[in-house]
């Protein structure tokens, strides 16, 4: 099983609000970390934007950075995920 | 490139269906660790454990942080403590569990098994030390699991082995009486036990194992029932697709895990195990699959049908998904471990008679099941020696984990709290059946032609 990917995921859940996602490229920005990509999608009744990110050049350690997206998260009232991507690509790729 | 869609399920299985990684166990040989004295032997085996599972938190709780994904427990399994019990200068072995005890405190891991005989065909020294100290060890510890096989398709079953466990149970009980007699719920008796089963109580690391080696076991009751929830109207054929997708999923996690925590800690990845745990809490309940499936209780007619099919679509599902499956690999039915199953309890409707028969077609055993605290000792034997005959007879493992809860009647519940949960004392049948037990001997191998 491949895990050298420097690829990750960062998704917001919850209800959209103005500054989103001028708080989490901040922070990306921050600590280094270069988004690529951005989709914002409405999942049933869930606001959900996904970011894809690389990390090679992240300043801190993954675990430091995924803390920073969860409290990130907290003071938006969203919920902020920041995953490795392989754990979506082993899961729904055979 | 990666779907929006797949992304969010996989985010929703985690955050809304109880998706995690039930555990990540460290299996360490402490065969190296034998001397002649047990003080000795005791400084070993600590010495050992924390060298070699040092990092085994942290490294688990960085990759449950990076990936996003709870690892719920983190534990050892080691040598059965018997090989090592033969060659020390004392009858006692409490002090080698006392020692597994404070290498768990220091490492800060939630379990530690490997308290433990393989019996099947007759005793050592060791096993016989290691069986009566099986009460105190277990009494004056509080992480550590103990267990121990009394048969085997191959061997048979060792009736005075099953005789002394009765025994040992009972005594482990009263031990520990003041807490709802805990002991019993880190004891299992098995039949054909696996080598690198990475779930407690039953965790051991075998003697064909390599020095050290990780193995996960994944979790996901919570996961399949939703995606169930989603096809009201599936038939089995369809039912069981849906599973096969869902475990694959599932064990894929596992996978990942298990190849990230070996690489880190510079191990070889041992198995992943497909078992679906339960956990007391609503959402996390095998019971409640079987219910979705289209069953009022679970315990009703058609319930053994239901498990059979959940069994053998969560290994069809899973076995594709990792790389070496091994372990227990199948459905778990832990009556205070799950919601559902003690519901069903406490309604009536499932029955020690059913459960014994649901253990025919899923891993593991009569597990967790509370009864009342007068239970005779012959009687906990002559179930152990049913749930036994069926594995032997079956060629698969069965186990029995009971608790004969000390001054409890049916009615009752007791509580353990955490992952072990709470259990309604179930009624079990209390005709002697002491002049069977008490005749000893081994139960022959049973044929493996002439299948009926």
């Amino acid at each position: 099983m491949n895990t050298t990917s420097s690829k990750a995921i960062i998704t917001v859940i919850g209800a959209d609000a103005v500054g989103i996602i001028a708080k989490v490229s901040g922070k990306c920005s921050e600590f280094g970390v270069n988004i690529l990509d951005i989709t914002q999608k409405v999942f049933e009744t869930t606001f959900a934007m996904i970011m894809l990110v690389e990390t090679d050049g992240m300043k801190i350690k993954f675990s430091e950075f995924s803390d920073e997206m969860k409290k990130t998260g907290e003071e938006l009232g969203v919920i902020i995920r920041a995953t490795h991507e392989e754990l979506f690509n082993v899961m729904h790729h055979v | 490139m990666l779907n929006a869609y797949d992304i969010i399920d996989t985010i929703k299985m985690i955050e809304e269906e109880h998706l995690d990684i039930r555990t990540v166990t460290m299996g360490i040989s402490l065969v190296d660790c034998i001397r002649g004295s047990v003080k000795e032997t005791a400084d070993r085996i600590y010495d050992k454990i924390t060298k070699k599972a040092g990092k085994l938190v942290p490294v688990a709780e960085d990759i449950g942080k990076e990936y996003g994904i709870p690892i719920v427990n983190k534990r050892v399994s080691v040598t059965p403590i018997s090989i090592l019990g033969g060659a020390v200068d004392s009858e006692d072995l409490t002090p080698l569990a006392l020692a597994m005890q404070r290498a768990a405190d220091t490492l800060g891991i939630d379990f530690i098994g490997g308290f433990s005989a393989l019996v099947e065909k007759g005793f050592t020294k060791g096993d016989i030390r290691l069986i009566n100290s099986i009460p105190s060890a277990l009494d004056l510890t509080r992480n550590v699991c103990s267990s121990v096989n009394v048969g085997s398709s191959k061997a048979g079953i060792n009736m005075d082995a099953v005789k002394m466990m009765g025994k040992v149970i009972t005594d482990l009980a009263h031990r520990t009486a003041d807490r709802d007699s805990i002991g019993c719920a880190k004891l299992v008796v098995f039949a054909n036990a696996v080598q690198d089963n990475p779930f407690m109580a039953g965790a051991f690391h075998g003697v064909g194992e390599p020095e050290c080696v990780i193995n996960v076991g994944v979790s996901g009751p919570g996961v399949v029932k939703s995606a169930l929830e989603k096809a009201p109207n599936a038939d089995l054929t369809e039912v069981s697709e849906i599973i096969k997708k869902t475990a694959f999923k599932i064990t894929r996690m596992g996978q990942l895990v298990n190849t990230l925590a070996a690489q880190r800690l510079g191990v070889p990845s041992g198995i992943v195990d497909l078992s679906l745990a339960p956990t007391p809490a609503v959402g996390d309940s095998v019971a409640r699959i079987l219910e979705e499936m289209g069953l009022e209780t679970c315990g009703a007619c058609g319930t053994t049908a239901c498990l059979a099919l959940l069994n053998d679509a969560v290994k069809k599902g899973g076995v594709m998904a990792s790389s070496h499956v091994g372990g227990l690999s199948g459905a778990f039915i832990p009556v205070s471990e799950d919601e559902g199953m003690i519901a069903a309890v406490r309604s009536g409707v499932l029955s020690l008679e059913k459960l014994e028969a649901m253990t025919a077609v899923c891993s593991v055993g009569i597990d967790m099941v509370a009864v009342p605290g007068d239970t005779p000792a012959e009687v906990i034997s002559a179930m152990i020696a049913d749930e036994i005959a069926i594995g032997v007879v079956n060629t698969k493992t069965t186990a029995v984990r009971v608790i004969p809860a000390v001054g409890k009647k049916v009615g009752d519940e007791i509580s353990f709290g955490g992952l072990l949960g709470s259990a309604p004392i179930m009624p079990i049948r209390t005709a002697s059946p002491a002049k069977f037990i008490n005749r000893g001997g081994l139960i022959p191998a049973p044929l493996h032609s002439l299948k009926n």
